[in-house]
């Protein structure tokens, strides 16, 4: 049996069991528009619920570019300067403002993807629960218990089916949300410690082996970051960089003129 | 026949598409099977695209159970699985 029969299937036999629950079909009618009405409520929490979370990444997201900011221009004065090591550590430290900015901004594209997926399920289970109160009533006004079987076993498949799907839909934005939080309160942290600000101040909370593993992935993009401060410096400052800045300069100027010898 | 793409709701399509259809929900079958994920999600794909194309869309309003019931286009092969083992119903 292929797959899109079986899912059927299973969707199927959870309306069942709610039909086998009541001696009097019509009785589930009733009880099914309740849960329908809870199950709305619940939606329209989860939207409201994924919309916050959104917008706290947003929140995050504007601190972490004022952050990049400001340790570009950190970076900028160092070099200024003549503090070649400051402005490697701030340069180093808005790779790492960076890539916490991009991390952010692929969870903020899935956070918006889940909320626009909820809200349109909350309006078409809206339509679904408006539908269904209309041929309930009608069910209940027309037919005998005996009669109305058929038509209720129909009805109820039919909005279990949805209810199922927006169930789904709402577990999966939940977990989504709830990885988000824990994410965020992390971030928040960082934020709140002023490590991400001031390139003086001690890295905040990270180990010395987690710095020089940063150091080896952003080191390369931060030496041609380097490269291309000085390369705006006026002529005048550019001098004064190199004669009192990098270390590693010196031997290698030495080593050139050496070989031109 | 009335096909249902979890999130995204039913479409209703005509019997002369079905053949197209089955031939792929074979293929998603087998790969949810074999537990092979890349073919998982190459079949899926290419089945709620076909569905999206031949199937119309339900109005909001109504209200009919499905026929088949295909799994968000998002989904992976392990959360499937979790959905077919949930009720312990699976026939075959």
């Amino acid at each position: 049996m292929g797959m899109g029969r079986r899912l059927a299937l299973i969707f199927k036999a959870k309306a069942n069991k709610v039909l086998d629950k009541h001696e009097d079909p019509r009785e589930t009618l009733d009880y099914s528009y309740e849960k329908q009405l809870e199950l709305l409520t619940k939606v329209r929490r989860g939207v409201a619920d994924v919309a916050t979370s959104r917008k706290r990444l947003e929140l995050q997201m504007q601190q972490l570019q004022s952050s990049a900011d400001k340790l570009q221009t950190q970076a900028q004065q160092a070099v200024t300067a003549g503090r070649d090591d400051l402005a490697r550590e701030a340069l180093t430290r808005r790779a790492a403002v960076n890539q916490q900015i991009a991390d952010l901004s692929t969870q903020h594209a899935q956070l918006q993807a889940e909320e626009e997926k909820l809200t349109t399920a909350s309006q078409r289970l809206q339509a679904k629960v408006d539908a269904f109160r209309t041929r309930k009533e009608t069910i209940k006004a027309t037919y005998t218990a005996a009669e109305a079987q058929t038509k209720i076993g129909e009805a109820m498949s039919g909005i279990s089916e949805e209810m199922g799907d927006v169930g789904l839909a709402m577990q999966r934005a939940e977990d989504k949300t709830q990885q988000m939080q824990a994410r965020a309160g992390a971030v928040d942290e960082l934020i709140a410690s002023g490590a991400l600000d001031d390139a003086s101040a001690p890295l905040g909370g990270k180990d010395d082996i987690q710095r020089e593993l940063d150091a080896m992935s952003a080191g390369s993009d931060v030496e041609l970051e380097l490269a291309k401060l000085k390369g705006e410096l006026p002529a005048g400052q550019q001098q004064q960089a190199i004669a009192s800045g990098d270390p590693a300069a010196t031997p290698q100027a030495a080593a050139e003129s050496e070989a031109q010898k | 026949m009335i096909v249902r793409i979890l999130g995204e709701g039913q479409r209703r399509i005509d019997d002369a598409d079905l053949e197209g259809l089955n031939a792929l929900d074979k293929e998603l079958t087998t790969a949810v099977e074999s537990g092979d994920a890349d073919g998982f999600s190459s079949a899926l794909s290419a089945l709620l695209d076909k569905v999206r194309q031949v199937g119309k869309a339900l109005p909001d309003d109504e209200i009919v159970p499905s026929d088949l019931v295909l799994p968000s286009a998002d989904a992976s092969l392990d959360e499937v699985r979790e959905l077919l083992g949930e009720e312990g119903l699976i026939p075959g």
